[in-house]
């Protein structure tokens, strides 16, 4: 028995999405991410000093990733600010996923440093924040192998589904499944992956399958939002 | 870095009656105020200053109210200085220029009665409302207190109270449309000295060359509601006069920016 | 054998195939994978030849000997200074090659120069480490009096300067204000208020046009219409 995605959605089909980059002047770089009705903002200062001088490291830089969500973004109680076991879980996944693509060599000895924050939270937030993180670190001019899209899979009952909402986690009469995936579009390689829920390993390669096409459409809208910034001057004039 | 070269500079223009951007001593840049930015909260709202941006959102909660004050509702204000907004900031608890911003914005709507507490309470003693409102910074180019603490009043004249439960618990997914007892709307105005001249809404250059700095709220009849020096240096008497003037000239203004 | 798969002078983002075929010669900000060559930057492709290289636009100034910098002072040692020069790395600048008037050893360095202060030098060495070394003997080189400081992207630079310096002479001339332009991105200007306004306003729109054609032309009708702070464009045909 198929479930029926409450906002009529295919099952494949993700929410509408908008992203773009150089929105906050003062960072290196940055980059907006909205997926439905989750926002991810992501700011990228850096290549910069890295301090405390024993973490510096000559052969290769550091990347440092801080996610949070602002205590008015969820539904529900207000967050406390500060980090929280969650966050900082998201933090270094993230971190990871970002690894995957950054080519630390460019800058030995020093730090690029990612900030995440989301205003306005619906599920996903986590692969919000990786593609809004994507988007800052070219808009900053780092030097990376690909760019890295992300989107929450899943299951709900019986049926896979693609970029699952909070209503659709949060299916109380039905078994769900959710599996945030990362992937580095023109290699295909996942660079995060994780579960939580039960699902069968043939569910997860299907799923799997599902999502890298989904990353591959992110990875077109985080292109366009780049080029646009650069083109928007020319149609000024 | 204080650069006694670049304020001599800095101060040099003010004297001819020229700001680095070509704006009056009075004047402020470009205000942006959007109301609703944020789903989730009770009430949000996006103000930007030239390229300062600040999001401001209130999430209202059921608590026990605060034993000297058993009949009234709770406010509360903090403030995250991302490390977005610049390179100057650092995740980690407030600092102080974090802790002084989110005191004097919760200075002036306290002291103004902005929102009337006392319509807050649910069951003396026992159960009242907590305004609770975040300010959070996303980028910093100057004059983030004016910014924030307009911010904060937009957030709280967007905002509209949740529903409740019959066992007096908060229902988020009901919203009423009943907004918050409001009975003023207090504005921050900042006014900074350098040298001799004041001026309103600061470059980062123009604060970096400031001697001093007074923010000052004022209520809509011109009374004013709260006060906050900073700065290492003075202010003579007469300063403080036209610094007053300034503020509740100003006020009106950017209260006429936000649609209530 | 082989072709460009994007446009030559395009934009494109990291991880986006440029061209494919064994002929082509990645060099920086490409890498070469299997039969493609790939962009690892965000950047204009230029090809020249079988060259295929991409100008970045975006990312800190990349420190290069002979280069002449704007740096300020962040540091006073024993035997220097370091300065800030906008980039991943701080340079130093060496006693011996501050002055050529004789610097008694243990005296007050802060005497010449102090913490905040600008200072034009130029690049002697970069090392395999990235430490920079300046050095202040030379014409022009000197710290920078009373002045503004503004901060443009360094990719912007030469068209800022322009064929052999004949935009910022053309700024000079135009506004009567003495300005120097860093190679790092920092420019010094200093003349009269209005006048350094206009300069300022000027500089500006290089930065947000300097990928279009005409640009000459259109500042210098931009400095002679007087036009002052706002982002005045004039729509030109």
């Amino acid at each position: 028995m198929t479930f029926n995605r409450p906002d009529g959605r295919e099952f494949d089909e993700m929410r509408p999405i908008e992203a773009k980059a150089g929105i906050i002047a003062r960072a290196d770089g940055s980059g907006y991410f909205k997926i439905g009705d989750t926002i991810a903002l992501a700011a990228v200062y850096g290549p910069r000093d890295l301090y405390p001088k024993f973490m510096q490291d000559p052969t290769k830089g550091v990347l440092r990733v801080k996610y949070n969500m602002m205590p008015f973004s969820g539904s529900g109680d207000r967050v406390r600010p500060g980090a929280s076991r969650r966050s900082r879980e998201i933090s270094f996944v993230t971190e990871r996923a970002l690894l995957s693509a950054v080519n630390l060599e460019d800058f030995p000895n020093a730090v690029v440093d990612v900030f995440i924050e989301l205003p306005q939270t619906d599920a996903g937030t986590r692969c919000a924040g990786i593609c809004a993180a994507s988007i800052a670190l070219a808009d900053a001019g780092i030097s990376m192998k690909d760019m890295v899209a992300a989107v929450s899979c899943g299951k709900v009952g019986d049926t896979l589904l693609v970029d699952l909402s909070y209503a659709e986690e949060a299916v109380e009469d039905l078994p769900v499944a959710d599996m945030p995936v990362s992937f580095l579009p023109r290699s295909g390689k996942a660079v995060l992956l994780q579960m939580d829920g039960q699902i069968t390993k043939d569910e997860i390669l299907r799923a799997l399958e599902m999502g890298k096409e989904a990353c591959e459409k992110i990875y077109d809208i985080q292109k366009n939002a780049l080029k646009e910034k650069f083109l928007k001057g020319e149609q000024d004039a | 870095m204080l650069n006694r070269e670049l304020k001599k500079h800095v101060l040099n223009a003010l004297q001819q009656g020229l700001r680095y951007d070509n704006r009056g001593m009075d004047e402020y840049r470009e205000i942006t105020v959007e109301m609703g930015i944020s789903k989730n909260a009770e009430g949000s709202a996006r103000v930007k200053i030239g390229g300062t941006e600040v999001l401001a959102g209130v999430k209202m909660a059921v608590e026990k109210p605060y034993p000297d004050r058993p009949n009234d509702g709770m406010l509360m204000v903090n403030v995250e200085l991302t490390p977005l907004s610049s390179p100057d900031f650092e995740s980690g608890p407030p600092r102080d220029d974090a802790i002084e911003i989110a005191r004097v914005t919760d200075r002036g709507i306290r002291e103004s009665k902005a929102i009337d507490l006392t319509k807050l309470n649910l069951v003396p003693g026992e159960k009242s409302w907590s305004v609770m409102i975040d300010l959070v910074s996303i980028n910093d180019e100057g004059n983030l207190l004016d910014a924030s603490a307009l911010a904060a009043m937009a957030a709280i004249i967007n905002t509209r109270m949740p529903g409740l439960t019959d066992k007096q618990t908060v229902d988020y997914k009901t919203h009423t449309n009943n907004k918050l007892p409001l009975n003023d709307f207090p504005v921050a105005i900042t006014v900074f000295r350098i040298g001799d001249k004041l001026i309103v809404d600061p470059l980062l250059d123009e604060i970096e060359a400031m001697d001093a700095r007074l923010t000052i709220t004022s209520m809509e009849d011109g009374t004013i509601c709260a006060m906050q020096k900073g700065g290492e240096g003075s202010f003579s008497l007469e300063q403080i006069e036209e610094m007053l003037n300034i503020a509740q000239r100003k006020a009106a203004e950017l209260r006429s920016k936000v649609k209530r | 054998m082989g072709n460009l798969l994007v446009q030559d002078k395009s934009v494109v983002v990291p991880g986006e195939a440029i061209a494919e075929g064994m002929d082509f010669l990645p060099a920086s900000g490409t890498f070469r994978e299997g039969e493609k060559i790939i962009a690892s930057k965000l950047g204009l492709i230029n090809v020249d030849g079988r060259v295929v290289r991409l100008i970045p636009l975006a990312g800190k100034y990349l420190p290069k000997s002979g280069d002449t910098i704007i740096g300020k002072v962040s540091d006073v040692t024993f035997s220097g200074w370091r300065l800030e020069i906008n980039s991943a790395y701080t340079a130093m600048l060496g006693l011996k090659d501050a002055t050529s008037s004789f610097i008694m050893r243990g005296a007050d360095l802060t005497k010449f120069f102090t913490f905040g202060d600008f200072i034009v030098a130029k690049i002697i060495n970069v090392t395999s480490q990235n430490l920079v070394d300046l050095t202040l003997k030379g014409p022009g080189l000197r710290k920078l009096s009373e002045g503004r400081m503004i901060y443009v992207s360094p990719h912007k630079v030469p068209r800022i300067i322009g064929k052999q310096g004949s935009m910022v002479m053309m700024l000079k001339e135009s506004t009567g204000c003495n300005i120097v332009v860093g190679q790092n991105g920092v420019i010094w200007l200093s003349g009269k208020p209005e006048d350094e306004i206009k300069a300022v306003s000027a500089i500006r729109k290089i930065e947000a046009e300097s990928h279009m054609s005409g640009l000459t032309e259109r500042i210098k009708t931009h400095l002679g219409n007087g036009n002052t702070g706002e982002n005045n464009d004039i729509q030109q045909a």
